[in-house]
């Protein structure tokens, strides 16, 4: 779960980093008594999950208060690549001496996690790393030890920060190891005329597995933007909205992944994807097909499931039981392979509902759902 | 032979008391797996009684009483075992494996789901250093068909044959089982869909490069880090035997996590296209479904059936 600025500069406060004073609102009126309070002049920030924001015009200075109420008045409602500015943060400006790049990101393929610092920070890093290599220090963090000061001074040292970023560099690995996040990203980390290492802008990943031991989660956790991905996730469904006509549920993350893809191959844009998981009740296939239905835009459903773990026969109930309480208005292809799948449709040869249509093959089960998808 | 597992494995069940723990673990004496013994604190020293079916599918048949141990240290002392598979829950996965690699077993098999990414990189990193090889976590294991299977891969839908696999994703090895039940398998190993996993695609491929049982590799990856173009620069430098490929997530929009924790296309990194570009650029034809890449695999075989004059 990635989190908004406002809620990564909290954290990064609460770990002991200097961040600039700084409110968070969803009202203009309001964003003018912010600004009244931080002195006058402001920075609105837009507070929405993607990058650009600059560029996109939402972030943008205030040289008063009635300023800041006209500026939170446009930036509030912008779309920024896709994301509707819900609340604008006010923050105090700072005078920049030096600007730096600092986070702690998961390498993958070394299975650990990689500090990445540059001098030159406030800009895109992506762009230095590629123009300039060198300008970028890359230096591993072994998990048994951690960022400890001397680790600290060693990433400062590669990258040309001044020793005064050394505890910053360990707190924000506090941040890291402590909240349970994928990632944590300062940029810019910047030191003020007066000297100090201040985080003017941040990036924070947190890990949705850690959320069993991490019970503060539920106040960060912003409601899903799609209100199907919202129903779906009430009901412990694995569902992402998509925008197309086809509705796709199936047995585990690759098969789904996979079966969008043929049902693409065959001319049709799948609607969603939708995981029952492993060894899926008949009452989660039925909360799936429900959400699943009642997507307007979807014109024909496709289950695909490769019963391993999931047994055909509990899928096959679950969509008999589906039947009794949704009005099924939409053909629905059913493929159904592997584990009890000669009983699994029987039990739907025995339903006999006319919009039910069974295939043999996922190929085939897409083409039909493809087909019947795109026919009017 | 198999690669990682074959019938002189002998493995422990971390977690074989708890309710999936008993469901696969009778599955996998079924499918013919040597499981010396369960492993908890609390049930030190009693036992589990199985029902074994004859096959998966079937209903009761054999009584086999399996141990349970304190311990793995314990486990492994009373009974020579090399393998375990870890089904606890995702709180205490992290213990289980630091003791698994700490009583110094060779292979140790992580099916839970949902262990955070912390934990993950602690204990690969220790069991690294311990020297015992992790496959997964959140992953369906590996199944050697007609000699072992550790894990919840179903143990019948294929046999016994000359290909290899390894996946990222546990339906989708099912899938590719069925679509070549008819050839076989040398061993299937599924790697798991998190960010970090212990066995990597290029793991696998070198150990079924050095199998002399396993003729041809199936590589099966998805959306979502760079795991597969680094195996295709493997395959390209070391591989000889036949590779064939898949890739799932063409279809996946960027900044959106399918399922996978692992599978998210983020920014210009991660994506289908550039996995299957690097495949195919590595000399690995890439099928554009799990069907047409069961057909690229048979016409493959027959190619090198006919070019050997087997």
């Amino acid at each position: 779960m990635d989190l908004y600025e406002h809620q990564a500069r909290e954290l990064f406060e609460e770990h002991g980093i200097l961040v600039p004073r700084a409110e968070v609102t969803d009202s203009p009126k309001e964003a003018r008594g912010i600004a009244r309070r931080l002195g006058g002049r402001a920075v609105v920030k837009a507070q929405v999950k993607t990058g650009g924001r600059g560029k996109a015009g939402g972030v943008k200075l205030a040289a008063d208060p009635a300023a800041a109420e006209l500026t939170a008045r446009q930036i509030l409602g912008m779309d920024i690549k896709g994301h509707t500015v819900r609340k604008v943060m006010l923050a105090q400006p700072v005078d920049i001496e030096d600007e730096f790049y600092v986070s702690y990101v998961l390498d993958r393929a070394a299975g650990h996690f990689l500090a990445i610092a540059s001098a030159e920070g406030g800009m895109d890093i992506e762009e230095v790393a590629a123009s300039r290599p060198d300008a970028v220090a890359r230096i591993p963090v072994d998990p048994a030890e951690g960022v400890t000061s001397a680790k600290a001074a060693e990433i400062a040292e590669a990258a040309g920060l001044p020793p005064q970023t050394v505890d910053v560099l360990v707190r924000l690995w506090e941040v890291l190891t402590r909240e349970d996040a994928l990632l944590v990203e300062v940029n810019p980390l910047v030191r003020t005329a007066q000297g100090r290492i201040l985080a003017l802008d941040g990036k924070v990943t947190l890990d949705d597995n850690a959320r069993f031991r991490q019970e503060r989660w539920g106040e960060k956790d912003a409601p899903h933007d799609d209100p199907l991905e919202a129903a779906a996730a009430a009901r412990g469904l694995n569902y992402v909205k998509l925008d197309g006509e086809v509705g796709v549920i199936g047995n585990g993350a690759g098969l789904v992944m996979s079966t969008l893809d043929v049902v693409a191959g065959c001319g049709a844009r799948p609607a969603n994807f939708l995981d029952i998981g492993g060894g899926a009740s008949a009452r989660i296939m039925a909360d799936g097909l429900s959400v699943v239905l009642s997507d307007p835009a979807v014109k024909s459903v496709l289950v695909n499931v490769f019963g391993g773990i999931t047994a055909c026969d509990a899928v096959a109930e679950g969509i008999v039981q589906a039947l009794e309480s949704v009005r099924l208005t939409k053909p629905l292809v059913v493929r159904l392979d592997g584990n009890n799948a000669v009983r699994g449709r029987a039990v739907l040869d025995d339903r006999a509902h006319p919009l039910v249509h069974q295939a043999t093959t996922m190929d085939g089960a897409a083409r039909r759902a493809a087909r019947l998808a795109t026919a009017d | 032979m198999a690669v990682f597992l074959s019938k002189e494995s002998k493995v422990l069940v971390q977690g074989m008391t708890g309710g999936e723990g008993m469901k696969h673990t009778r599955r996998m004496l079924a499918a013919g797996t040597d499981v010396v013994g369960g492993v908890n604190p609390r049930k030190a020293g009693r036992s589990v009684d199985f029902d074994v079916p004859r096959s998966t599918d079937g209903q009761g048949g054999t009584p086999v009483t399996v141990p349970v141990f304190g311990s793995v240290r314990e486990g492994m002392a009373a009974t020579g075992a090399d393998v375990t598979v870890v089904f606890v829950p995702p709180a205490f996965a992290k213990a289980a494996v630091l003791e698994a690699a700490d009583a110094g077993i060779a292979l140790a098999v992580v099916i839970t789901e949902g262990i955070p990414v912390h934990d993950a990189v602690a204990f690969h990193a220790y069991a690294a250093a311990k020297g015992t090889r992790v496959i997964g976590p959140n992953c369906p294991g590996l199944i050697s068909p007609g000699q072992s299977n550790a894990g919840i891969i179903p143990a019948d839908i294929t046999k016994p044959g000359r290909i290899g696999l390894v996946s990222k994703s546990g339906t989708l090895t099912y899938q590719l089982m069925y679509e070549l039940r008819d050839i076989g398998f040398s061993t299937c190993v599924g790697i798991g869909g998190d960010p970090v996993v212990g066995t990597t695609h290029i793991d696998c491929l070198a150990a079924f490069q050095d199998d002399p049982d396993t003729d041809l590799v199936v590589l099966i990856g998805e959306i979502g880090g760079d795991a597969e173009e680094r195996a295709a620069a493997y395959i390209r430098d070391h591989v000889t035997k036949p590779v064939v490929g898949y890739i799932a997530g063409f279809t996946a929009p960027e900044g959106k996590t399918m399922g996978h924790a692992g599978a998210i296309v983020s920014g210009s990194s991660g994506t289908a296209h550039a996995k299957k570009a690097a495949l195919e650029a590595a000399g690995v034809p890439v099928g554009g479904t799990p069907t047409e890449t069961a057909r690229l695999v048979l016409a493959r075989l027959e190619a090198e059936r006919v070019a050997t004059g087997g």
